[in-house]
């Protein structure tokens, strides 16, 4: 059996212990409508009126999205223009606070009596994955593909972040709730909660309870990073192999990430759709590392602020982790549904780039098998032929040929920008 | 307000550097220089660092001079001074040394367009044409301890020439031969740190040792006097894991060794030459790019192609 590549990080977990704690509700939030992969929601809101929590404030016809819920009571005050994280631009509905959190009277717990009911009320949720790409859930769960193993990524394999650890630590119940929920509804047999090494007290924890429950493992994943990128994950929990083109399903697998799955079985009692959200926060300029529960829509300053954070010597903004997260080009940007951390520096240097010395080294670490410095070359050359026979298209940004690059070379950003070469057919 | 920094992720680096590899490569080299100094004199220690001050001044005149950015930081000239110097005889003229840096960094490296895009060795590069331009000098080797000894340098035949040397004098370095290549210990000492430290890879130096051991084994020759004598070791561990030289994959290095240990055994055996490490390192710099293309690394995962 092939062993996957990968590279060791420093896990840098300091939040491990941070119990999550509430973030105040803030006076204002702005809730954009395009947060996760599918179309951008319209607003169902006019500027002035009165909102409640749970409500839908943004949906659309189209099938490829999930709607948009106030996670706040309260009143319109503006309809604005909001760039999205992938360029595009979108409206957001930002809400003042009444502080009085009424809960709207759409908020009950889901009829589900069979699969399709069930989709139905996932989409509902406006639930997508939570790991950080943002897949529309209610799709993920109902694939064209016979499907018989749930694998839950529990590996949370980004320095950093420890949200789905405290979602399994805090709420095991509701974790096992969400995996017999999808189990159940849609017929699959076998589930594997697959964590990562680093997390032993989560392991012992599912282990446990998990006992007398043949159906479900708990899969203990290396150490070493990109234990979670979805196609490492199958292969390392079911020794299935999605191919170039294929789609998990393909093999028989469904992903989900393990807060997504807690979140559904919440949302199956309660009805209270996605709108709030944990986040680890931490970095060198945040002065109290920790987790925490926000409203969908609050600002980065505030919670950087609430979290101590020495504002004025903030410098560099992640959302997600070091290795795939996304730079924040603004602190006035509200989190979204795939926020699940939020990391600050005051220092940053980024040396500069020299050229290849074909060491190697990214060839590897490329846990796809990839080599990274002669896509670098054949992109130089705009070569579209060589990209091809290098298989550039199967990359997933996971980073690791960047971080090893002793010359400092972009390179999981040059094979971002080669995939764009490729024509589609 | 702050303006914030945004880049494209991995927004995180480990902190191995260009020069970080390239001053372990010449913390590898040390012992081999030390051993190199033991048995031939200071003398050897001032042609070294005419090739690594040479070669360093020639890398950054030839970039001012092409209006590129000046790279001496990175290490490399001076790797290829040090391991240039570990190739010549103790005896040899400074002017000469310098000429071979000239070859070194400015023909064979910088006119490629520089670190990791030369497709030969330079060091190897430079001492094949001094070899063939002084042929004389090249072939001067000082004995062991001359320099205590009253009498002028006494010089004389190479172990591959004479054929007489014991193992032990041939492992710890007590031979007549190049500054660097008649200690294997040290060789040894520094290839194996380089190889701990995760820089180079053994599979190059041990399929062309391997190689070339089992074919004088075949042949009748005696292969531990083989891969102990002349350049081997040097060149195994140092040469033939030369990163922009050699190629990428583990398979790919395994059969740049392999080549490596059969044309070293063919120009011994039938050629005229007693030496054949640095001509077959050559000759294997140059297929390297074909082996490349027939050792990818298959992708994870990835549908064949179609043939066309």
């Amino acid at each position: 059996m092939r062993k996957l590549n990968g590279i060791k990080l420093d896990h840098r977990k300091n939040t491990e212990n941070s119990a999550t704690v509430d973030f105040p509700l803030p006076s204002r939030v702005k809730i954009p409508m395009s947060m996760n992969m599918g179309a951008p929601c319209q607003p169902l809101v006019k500027v002035g009126d009165e909102v409640k929590v749970g409500q839908k404030i943004g949906d659309t016809e189209a099938p490829f999205s999930v709607p948009v819920h106030s996670g706040v009571s309260g009143k319109v005050a503006a309809i604005s223009e909001y760039r999205a994280a992938g360029g595009a631009l979108c409206k957001a509905v930002e809400i003042e606070t009444d502080g009085l959190q009424t809960v709207s009277e759409d908020v009950k717990p889901p009829v589900i009596t069979d699969k399709d009911s069930f989709i139905k009320a996932v989409r509902e949720s406006g639930s997508c994955g939570l790991g950080g790409a943002g897949f529309p859930t209610h799709i993920k769960l109902n694939p064209k593909a016979a499907v018989d193993t749930l694998v839950i990524n529990a590996a949370e394999c980004e320095p950093y972040i420890t949200a789905d650890y405290r979602e399994m630590i805090e709420n095991p119940d509701d974790v096992l709730g969400g995996i017999d929920l999808v189990k159940t509804q849609l017929g699959i047999k076998s589930c594997k909660l697959a964590v990562e090494a680093n997390k032993p007290e989560a392991i012992k924890c599912f282990e446990r309870m998990t006992e007398k429950d043949d159906s479900t493992e708990i899969v203990t994943l290396p150490s070493s990073y990109p234990q979670g990128a979805e196609k490492v994950i199958i292969y390392n929990s079911t020794g299935r192999v999605v191919k170039e083109g294929q789609l998990p399903a393909d093999t028989g697998v469904i992903v989900m990430n393990v807060s997504t799955a807690a979140f559904l079985y919440r949302y199956s009692k309660t009805g209270m759709p996605l709108v709030s959200k944990r986040l680890t926060v931490d970095g060198n300029a945040v002065g109290a590392p920790k987790n925490i529960r926000a409203v969908i829509g609050t600002s980065i300053r505030e919670i950087l602020e609430y979290c101590d954070a020495e504002i004025d010597s903030v410098i560099k903004v992640i959302s997600g982790g070091p290795m795939m997260g996304m730079s924040v080009p603004d602190m006035d940007m509200p989190i979204v549904k795939t926020s699940n951390a939020l990391l600050a520096f005051k220092s940053y240097d980024e040396r500069k780039t020299s050229a290849c010395i074909r060491c190697g080294r990214c060839v590897r670490v490329c846990p796809m098998g990839l080599m990274p410095a002669d896509i670098d070359r054949a992109y130089k050359t705009r070569n579209i032929d060589e990209l091809k026979q290098l298989k550039v298209t199967l990359c997933m940004n996971c980073g690791s040929c960047s971080y090893v690059c002793p010359a400092n070379r972009k390179l999981a950003e040059t094979n971002q920008l080669a995939k764009t070469l490729i024509p589609r057919n | 307000m702050n303006k914030l920094i945004v880049s494209p992720s991995p927004h995180d680096e480990n902190y191995i550097k260009t020069s970080s590899i390239m001053l372990n490569v010449i913390i590898a080299l040390l012992p081999a220089l030390a051993a190199g100094c033991w048995f031939f004199g200071l003398r050897a220690l001032l042609l070294t660092a005419v090739c690594v001050v040479s070669c360093v001044v020639f890398e950054f005149l030839t970039r001012k001079l092409m209006k590129r950015t000046n790279t001496i930081g990175d290490l490399s000239a001076a790797v290829t001074g040090v391991i240039l110097a570990l190739n010549l005889p103790v005896t040899l003229p400074l002017w000469m040394a310098v000429a071979g840096s000239f070859v070194a960094i400015v023909i064979a490296k910088q006119l490629f367009g520089g670190l990791g895009q030369n497709f030969a060795n330079p060091a190897i590069t430079a001492r094949i044409v001094l070899m063939l331009s002084f042929p004389t000098a090249m072939t001067n080797w000082a004995v062991p301890f001359f320099y205590k000894s009253s009498a002028d340098v006494v010089t004389g035949a190479t172990p591959l020439v004479s054929g007489d040397a014991s193992y032990l004098d041939l492992f710890l370095g007590n031979v007549g031969g190049c500054i660097g290549e008649t200690c294997a210990a040290a060789l040894l000492v520094g290839g194996l740190y380089l190889a701990i430290r995760k820089i180079i890879s053994l599979a190059a130096p041990l399929s062309f040792i391997g190689s070339l051991a089992l074919l004088s084994f075949i042949a009748g020759d005696d292969p531990l006097y083989a891969i102990l004598s002349g350049g081997v070791f040097l060149g195994a561990f140092f040469m033939a894991t030369d990163y922009a030289t050699t190629p990428i994959t583990t398979k790919g290095k395994i059969v740049f060794g392999l080549g490596c240990g059969i044309i070293t055994f063919v120009i011994r055996h039938f050629g005229s030459y007693p030496e054949g490490v640095s001509f077959s390192i050559l000759l294997m710099n140059v297929l390297t790019p074909f082996i490349e293309q027939l050792t990818r690394t298959k992708a994870f995962g990835a549908k064949e192609d179609e043939k066309k």
